[in-house]
């Protein structure tokens, strides 16, 4: 059978294959389910042919791209005076990801500072046939934000201007480097917020955010990227300026071009400008820390805080006590409360504290007195808000500093989340050194997070493609919101159609024939 | 040993919030303002506390002067783990005035009705960094103080004082009853957990007027003007030497 001789063909990958075929037992053979269960009929498929499988996540070999010139040096230099970088030192910084995970060659590292600049410089590039990554913050973390071999390095660092700010509609108008945080605090200033919030807000730039359609703690309160930006002004691969950088709240004139950009990773354009919309900010916050036993009581004071508290939710994440233990162990952070096996941080933003505080305790004594939660403490005082947020923002700082981490950025339906942390453990026994989970669970949106000493390749074998493969078979996605980058980009067909991906291979082919921007991102090795 | 602890807590604007002075340059804004307890008071409150968990006090009493918002920080207080509060009402012209001396004639006239034998207050508040309420309040009642604690030990019916000076740290025996004000690393402040949010709100605070201490709230000083502290001036950035020397000389430094 077609197995077999799969079987003897492939003899390096022999030992995988067995293992990815006895992953499959819940799969039927024949799709004998509806349409909608296809994907799934197809994985099993996927699972036989997949070769590709056990170097997935690896780089591909070099594309015949142009390679750096002094003439194009040159070139650069004079378009940049003193911002056209080659020092190896400073290039350092840049080639690696934020994770210490991959790391590229680039030699040169481009700092322009307005729109014309990137134009010019992608222009050339399309002409010279020399590959592009673009690079903001460089805090990805599917190693989507550096270079794989010697693409040159656009860095949106010097394009840090807050162009316009409507206080009457909260509409936000900056060029694409401009640091997360640094629009918070401009903004807060005339009393208004971003609409996303993330661990990396002192680094990563809006730029960065909305090509990676960046989620965040926020989402549940404010929606995604998709919702909040209004428009976009995109450089594309040979240099055409797209302005869509429109500021209006509704606009119905032809396609909506800009949702193109937001999440495409740097693939289909180089965004250079963002207008987006920004909400007041609110009167009251308070945050609340809880400990729960099981996943169970969790879920239903979800639902509890979904009734009670609704409206004036902001924030409803989750960390479990493997990463509290490490949130002790290697930040010496102190559990506000006492030990239990779920942690939850509540979030409410509401336009008046007496009635906020007052939704507030209702739901506390309530969740409290039925046992739900078993302790728990409140914050209304910024710093201790800080505090308080610092025990779920920090976790991945403390993964950093507990050995190598496997990520995943999972979304599940809300039921099944934790069951992947358990299964995983199970799994992996002793072979891991820690398995986390934590996560944006109002948003269905798991992190998943085993760390080893080091990297180890027989661990990696054993978590991928298991659990991108148990994460399609309950119909979930395998990134979330972290993206494909360089690492998923071969999964991709875990969570979409082949005629999807085959039509994402179309658009890029057509804004981008040359393939300069971000190349072996995104989009899988058959398409590209 | 001591029967009962006096903890003097002050609301005060949180220290995250921005500072703005009024168009009228003549106070700070608090209006909408996130208000919270003086970070020195929750040291104070920390530390009674923890002495009565040890049983080396029997009841923990916080008091706070002002309107009637500070009833929130005595609440907080009591969710921290003091037994009752007191709130001395102080408002309006009286609540805009009232400073060290003011508080520490209250708290003296408190500690007396009370029967306190030790009073725990915070080493200064972080609006107007006065640092002179626990050693006024001492003086009016006569006992000793240990300011700026840093470690406080109960020796008997004497208290041993580690105090953060200039110079280093200070050890002295003081007798009770005692005034001690809080330093930074006296300890940590515990989190209040819902357990003790809910039973707070059962715990009594009685109201008190200056008055019926026999406390005079005139103050002797009166604050002319506020202003912001001008703005610093941004630096120059110079490319070599040479022009360094010329720009010192431009100043008049060189």
């Amino acid at each position: 059978m077609a197995i077999f001789e799969r079987f003897t063909r492939l003899k390096s990958a022999s030992r995988f294959l067995q293992y990815t075929t006895a992953l499959c037992p819940a799969h039927s053979w024949a799709p004998t389910r509806g349409p909608l269960l296809r994907p799934a009929g197809w994985i099993q498929h996927r699972c036989v042919h997949g070769e590709r499988s056990e170097a997935s996540s690896a780089a591909p070999p070099r594309r015949p791209f142009s390679q750096v010139t002094p003439a194009d040096l040159d070139f650069f230099r004079q378009l940049l005076p003193g911002r056209a970088i080659t020092d190896p030192d400073v290039l350092e910084s840049s080639n690696v990801d934020w994770l210490k995970s991959v790391k590229g060659n680039s030699e040169v590292l481009l700092r322009p500072k307005t729109t014309d600049e990137v134009s010019r410089i992608l222009s050339y590039c399309n002409q010279r046939n020399l590959a592009v990554s673009p690079q903001g913050g460089n805090t990805g973390l599917v190693g989507g934000s550096v270079p794989v071999f010697d693409e040159i390095i656009l860095s949106t660092a010097l394009m840090n201007q807050i162009l316009t700010f409507d206080s009457i509609s909260g509409i936000l108008t900056c060029q694409a480097g401009c640091v997360l945080e640094s629009l918070s605090q401009y903004l807060e200033e005339q009393d208004f917020i971003m609409p996303l919030d993330l661990g990396a807000k002192g680094s990563c730039h809006i730029g960065g955010n909305v090509s990676t359609n960046a989620g965040g703690l926020r989402l549940l309160r404010y929606g995604s990227l998709r919702g909040t930006v209004l428009g976009l002004e995109v450089v594309l691969a040979d240099g055409r300026v797209l302005n869509c950088l429109a500021t209006l709240r509704k606009d119905n004139t032809g396609y909506d071009l800009k949702q193109l950009f937001i999440g495409s990773e740097g693939t289909l354009g180089v965004i250079t400008a963002v207008s987006i919309l920004c909400p007041r900010k609110p009167k009251s916050v308070n945050v609340a820390f809880l400990g729960c036993s099981s996943f169970q009581n969790l879920l239903e004071t979800f639902q509890a805080c979904r009734g009670m508290l609704g409206e004036i939710l902001s924030a409803f994440e989750f960390l479990d006590a493997s990463c509290m233990n490490l949130l002790e162990k290697h930040l010496k952070l102190t559990n506000p409360i006492t030990e239990s096996p779920f942690y939850i941080v509540i979030e409410t933003a509401g336009s008046n504290a007496a009635h906020d505080e007052e939704k507030l305790h209702n739901f506390l004594e309530k969740v409290m007195t039925s046992s739900l939660v078993t302790d728990g403490t409140v914050a209304t005082e910024e710093a201790k808000i800080k505090a308080l947020w610092s025990m779920r923002e920090r976790i991945t700082e403390a993964l950093r500093h507990d050995g190598y981490t496997y990520k995943y950025d999972i979304s599940l339906s809300v039921e099944k989340i934790y069951d992947l942390v358990t299964h995983m453990r199970e799994r992996l026994g002793d072979r891991a050194q820690n398995v986390v989970g934590y996560g944006h669970i109002g948003d269905g949106n798991l992190h998943l997070n085993i760390t080893s000493p080091s990297k180890d390749p027989a661990l990696l074998a054993a978590i991928e493609p298991y659990v991108y493969e148990w994460t399609s078979q309950y119909q979930g996605s395998i990134s979330a919101e972290h993206g494909l980058g360089l690492k998923k980009r071969n999964y991709i067909y875990y969570s979409k159609t082949p005629e999807a991906v085959t039509l994402m291979g179309n658009i890029k082919a057509m804004l981008d024939p040359k393939g300069i921007l971000n190349p072996y991102k995104t989009l899988p090795d058959d398409i590209c | 040993m001591a029967a009962r602890v006096l903890v003097g807590v002050k609301r005060v604007i949180d220290y995250a919030v921005k500072i703005r002075v009024k168009p009228d340059n003549t106070g700070v804004v608090t209006d909408g303002v996130k208000h919270s307890m003086n970070p020195f008071c929750e040291i104070a409150v920390e530390e009674a506390v923890r002495l009565k968990e040890k049983k080396l006090v029997k009841e923990v009493v916080a008091v706070s002067c002002g309107p009637q918002q500070v009833q929130e920080t005595i609440r907080t207080a009591l969710a921290m783990g003091a037994d009752r509060g007191i709130h001395v009402e102080v408002s309006g012209k009286d609540y805009d005035s009232l400073g060290p001396l003011q508080v520490s004639k209250i708290l003296a006239a408190l500690a007396k009705k009370e029967e306190a034998s030790l009073i725990i207050l915070g080493k200064q508040a972080i609006d107007d960094d006065c640092n002179q309420t626990g050693q006024m309040t001492a003086a009016l009642l006569d006992w000793p103080q240990g300011t700026f604690a840093s470690e406080v030990a109960v020796e008997g019916d004497k208290l041993k004082v580690i105090r953060e000076v200039d110079g280093g740290l200070e050890t002295i025996k003081i007798n009770l009853p005692a005034v001690v004000t809080a330093d930074l690393r006296l300890n940590t402040p515990r989190y209040a957990t819902l357990p003790n949010i809910m039973k707070a709100k059962k715990k009594k605070i009685t109201n008190v007027k200056p008055g019926d201490l026999g406390v005079d709230l005139t103050s002797r000083l009166e604050v002319l003007r506020v202003d912001e502290p001008p703005q610093r001036q941004a630096g120059v950035k110079v490319e070599t030497v040479e022009d360094l020397v010329g720009k010192l000389k431009e100043a008049g430094r060189i």
